[in-house]
């Protein structure tokens, strides 16, 4: 097996994870920061895929603005899942 | 050479998920996002370094510029401010 | 030169990348979240910069642009390890240890004396 696509198959049973603990956890603001490191991962993704501009585009928004958003809404609005 | 160098950059990231996966409060998964995210920011340099590439730096450099908001505003929220 | 450069570039890299994996050892490791934000953030500062600079250094052309965002990471790691810091203060996480030594309470309680006396 090429040493890359080990690196592939690790990072996408990190992504499968984060992306189910977004789904699973009952705590939102704990999602929030899940959510964030699905958009890290997915970056590298894109990177490993030869497409920098879209790798560029979820750096900024996925990190960033999504954060914020997110974070504002829970603010005024409620933290725990029933 | 640098197949090494990504391995054990990998690790460490690795480490900081499983980290990020047992933590049992949020800033626990809060301080291993932000060691993720500058673990990938070396990480996407050292990719550009294989891919030859050197506009594929940029990545790294929005990552460096962008990586500390949201821990930033995570943080706010949780001094009761935002 | 370029050869010299290349080797000191292929050390300072190594270095950079092994304090990288210590600081995501450090991050599972340590105790408490104010230990595990030491970790985590100085050990992998200096390795995400020693990495950067030494690729800058095996690539010479590329040497403006990694130093760009070696001094970003140098910048903006320490403000979000403040700012969290302060945070999960406030919110209540516990010091490991029993509080043996908590600077930052001391100090709290100095200004609140000093506002109460004013």
């Amino acid at each position: 097996m090429d040493y890359m696509s080990i690196i592939v198959i690790i990072l996408a049973v990190l992504l499968i994870l984060a992306a189910f603990f977004v789904i699973r956890s009952k705590d939102l603001v704990a999602a929030v920061v899940a959510s964030a490191v699905v958009s890290l991962i997915s970056s590298i993704y894109f990177y490993i895929l030869q497409a920098p501009d879209v790798a560029l585009t979820e750096a900024a928004i996925g990190v960033a603005l999504t954060t914020i958003f997110f974070m504002i809404t829970i603010r005024k609005t409620r933290r725990d899942e029933e | 050479m640098i197949y090494a160098f990504f391995g054990v950059a990998i690790a460490g990231l690795i480490l900081a998920a499983i980290r990020f996966a047992i933590g049992p409060t949020v800033p626990d998964r809060l301080v291993a996002l932000d060691t993720m995210t500058t673990i990938t920011t070396a990480f996407l340099v050292l990719l550009g370094f294989f891919f030859e590439r050197y506009i594929y730096i940029d990545v790294a450099l929005i990552y460096g510029v962008l990586g500390f908001v949201g821990v930033l505003t995570m943080a706010r929220y949780f001094e009761g401010g935002l | 030169m370029y050869q010299i450069l290349e080797y000191a570039g292929m050390v300072v890299t190594t270095i950079g990348v092994i304090f990288l994996f210590l600081g995501g050892l450090g991050v599972l490791r340590m105790p408490d979240v104010y230990t595990r934000m030491q970790a985590g953030t100085k050990a992998t500062t200096l390795g995400a910069v020693g990495a950067i600079v030494g690729v800058g250094m095996m690539h010479p052309e590329w040497f403006f642009k990694t130093s760009i965002i070696a001094l970003f990471i140098l910048l903006s790691n320490p403000i979000s390890s403040h700012a969290l810091a302060r945070g999960s203060y406030k919110i209540g996480i516990k010091v490991w240890q029993k509080k043996k030594i908590d600077a930052y309470e001391d100090a709290l309680k100095k200004v609140k004396k000093e506002e109460e006396a004013v």
